[in-house]
């Protein structure tokens, strides 16, 4: 077997200090092997988000090592994690967090617009995703005049028009309906399989972690059980 | 990248109309000022410079009464009088000419025209003492000027009013009571610095205007044109003598006459002029730097407003330098935008006041150029600030806001 792409090695996130100390993450023991379906459950302040942060690059354990894909993250600094994010992650929030008064279109073509792609070739590639996600012809709207389960794919086609190896997901379901969040869902199987994208998804409800090959669950800034369900084919 | 910035920056001036263009007054309104002024500035020292050579170089001009500045009243004193003219004709050296002159406004009629003009009685030595040309006709021979003959030249606004674009020459007009023979037709000298048509007027021989305008052997000005190389100051000090010895002033007695350097009275204008101009340009100046606040604060609440648009940009991907290059030319482009519209609004003003003081317009390319280099210049240093802050941003933080 290659090396996993993620890997978490004693990694603690601590805030604040003397009385106010809290331990976010407290010796997080992880790896997450490449083309996996991962979602992570967990109680409200069991250190979800902060480990997502952390393996997205937005931010970097107070000890132990986190390492991408063989780098060590966690020591990079400020532009060379940028880098990282935009060369490999793409990233899907609960909130969608579409640029407003800006077409789905422009949204999408933001990573690569960062990357320096020429205009002719991000307006393809952007086509290319939102095609992808479902959203042919809506390319000209914005996100006003989207509802909320198009946003969130035109949020998706945004993260894997620059072709990442992994796409993080802190709740992409949480503000929608159920037969939304299926949908959404089976977009993203469908991109793991065909792309063999590294999905590491959060979420709440047991319906949308069983989409997943793998089910962590945290507590109290450890992971407290992970468990592979293995389909036969 | 920079194209994209400038897009961004467009969309972003455009979206938030109202507040940029009040954001933009400052700036607007100091560009405007400066460009307005100097432009003006320029225009009336040109003016003024090409009065003074229109008056003659090196011309001192005597009046009577003691001389209390530019503008301030004359102390009322004996009138100038033949023996001071000649005294000065034949004892000064160095001289190109000397002339002397009498004036007054008069009623000027031409068949059913008639026009009120300044009506000027003099000899012939006139024409090169006020460097005055003509372009028709001649100038009062020595017979007419002993005489005092019904003769006399006009200027082209007389010409004009009577005679459209006909020849003038050898009609006879009337002025006041007296009816005259036109000789001569003088070139145009337009408006004087002070709004003067210097072409309405009418010449004749001072003994003609003596007996028949004035009534009286009064001369109320007396030219004195210096040789070329020949430092007006002497002359003037020479002439002063001169004028005392001949006017009998008691030698306590202070001067009971003035002789005024047109020279230094140009100089005197000209640096009043810059002067004006240099204190208008530091008001301008200050209006800039409130401009470039009121950018630095505008700019601030553009970050703020769009942390979350910042987080977003900063999660998939863009650099710091990215952050700082979008708000750094949104602040240029909006304090650019300010400069333009200054700029416009400057050569404007300047125009609109150029045309009714008819000086000329002389915009400079190199103000415009400086004075729109500078706005968008302040527009970068005053937008560095809010610009540093939104690239610093924490990505995770500035997500999360609301
Ligand atoms: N920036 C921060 N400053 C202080 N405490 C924080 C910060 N971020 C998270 N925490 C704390 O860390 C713990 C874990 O938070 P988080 O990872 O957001 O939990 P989850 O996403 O599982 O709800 C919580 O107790 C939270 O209050
Ligand atoms: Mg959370």
């Amino acid at each position: 077997m290659s090396a996993p792409l993620l890997s978490f090695s004693g990694v603690w996130k601590t805030y604040g200090r003397g009385e106010a100390t809290v331990h976010a993450l407290a010796g997080v023991e992880l790896e997450i092997e490449r083309g996996d379906f991962v979602a992570i459950m967990g109680p409200s302040g069991s250190g979800k988000s902060t480990a997502m942060n952390i393996i997205g690059c937005l931010d970097t354990p107070t000890r132990g090592v986190y390492a991408f894909d063989g780098i060590d993250a966690g020591r990079l600094d400020r532009q060379r994690r940028a880098i990282l994010r935009n060369l490999y992650i793409g990233f899907v929030f609960q909130g969608y967090n579409l640029l407003a008064r800006t077409t789905a279109a422009e949204n999408v073509e933001l990573p690569l617009v960062y990357r320096g792609v020429p205009s002719r070739e991000r307006r393809a590639r952007a086509l290319a995703a939102l095609d992808r996600v479902g959203l042919t012809g809506r390319e000209n709207h914005t996100p006003a005049e989207l509802s909320g389960g198009q946003q969130q794919r035109v949020a998706i086609a945004r993260a894997i028009v620059s072709e990442p190896t992994l796409l993080l997901a802190d709740e992409p379901t949480g503000n929608l309906d159920t037969a939304r969040s299926h949908e959404i869902m089976e977009l993203l199987i469908e991109l793991n399989r065909e792309k063999n994208l590294t999905v590491v998804m959060v979420t709440h409800e047991a319906d949308i972690a069983a989409y997943a090959d793998r089910q962590l669950k945290f507590l109290d800034g450890k992971v407290a059980s992970d468990s592979r369900v293995t389909e036969m084919a | 990248m920079i194209w994209e910035a400038v897009r961004l920056a467009l969309t972003s001036v455009r979206r938030n109309a109202l507040r940029s263009f009040l954001t933009l007054l400052g700036i607007v309104i100091g560009v405007a000022a400066v460009i307005a002024m100097i432009t003006i500035g320029t225009g009336t020292t040109e003016k003024v410079k090409a009065d003074i050579a229109k008056l003659g170089s090196n011309l001192l001009v005597v009046r009577s009464g003691a001389d209390t500045g530019p503008g301030g009243p004359r102390v009322a004193a004996r009138p100038l009088s033949q023996r001071d003219y000649e005294t000065l004709s034949l004892r000064l050296a160095d001289v190109e000419a000397v002339s002397a002159a009498s004036q007054s406004r008069v009623r000027v009629v031409f068949g059913t025209e008639s026009l009120q003009s300044a009506v000027t009685g003099t000899d012939d030595s006139y024409f090169p003492a006020r460097n005055w040309a003509l372009t028709s006709g001649r100038v009062f021979n020595d017979s007419e000027l002993r005489a005092g003959s019904n003769v006399c030249i006009i200027g082209t606004t007389v010409s004009r009013q009577f005679f459209g674009a006909g020849d003038p020459e050898g009609s006879t007009i009337r002025v006041k009571q007296m009816s005259c023979r036109v000789i001569g037709l003088l070139e145009s000298k337009g408006f004087s610095g002070f709004g003067q048509d210097q072409d309405n007027v009418v010449m004749m021989p001072l003994a003609a205007f003596q007996r028949r305008i004035a009534g009286s052997r009064d001369i109320e000005t007396i030219y004195v044109a210096g040789r070329d190389g020949v430092a007006t100051s002497q002359i003037q000090a020479r002439m002063e003598d001169l004028l005392r010895e001949s006017r009998r002033v008691a030698p306590d007695a202070d001067d009971d006459f003035s002789v005024r350097d047109m020279t230094q009275v140009a100089d005197a204008m000209t640096s009043a002029t810059t002067a004006m101009t240099g204190m208008l340009g530091a008001v301008a100046g200050v209006s800039l730097l409130v401009g470039g606040i009121g950018i630095m604060n505008i700019m601030l609440v553009s970050v703020t407003e769009r942390t979350r648009e910042i987080g977003i940009r900063l999660a998939i991907g863009a650099h710091e330098r990215h952050i700082l290059l979008q708000f750094l030319v949104e602040a240029t482009v909006l304090s650019a935008i300010g400069g333009l519209t200054g700029v416009l609004l400057g050569l404007g003003i300047a125009g609109g006041v150029a045309y009714a003081l008819s000086i000329p317009f002389s915009p400079s390319a190199l103000i415009v150029l400086m004075a729109f280099g500078f706005s968008a210049m302040i527009g970068m240093v005053f937008g560095f600030f809010p610009a540093l802050r939104g690239a610093r941003l924490d990505p995770i933080d500035a997500l999360r806001h609301e």
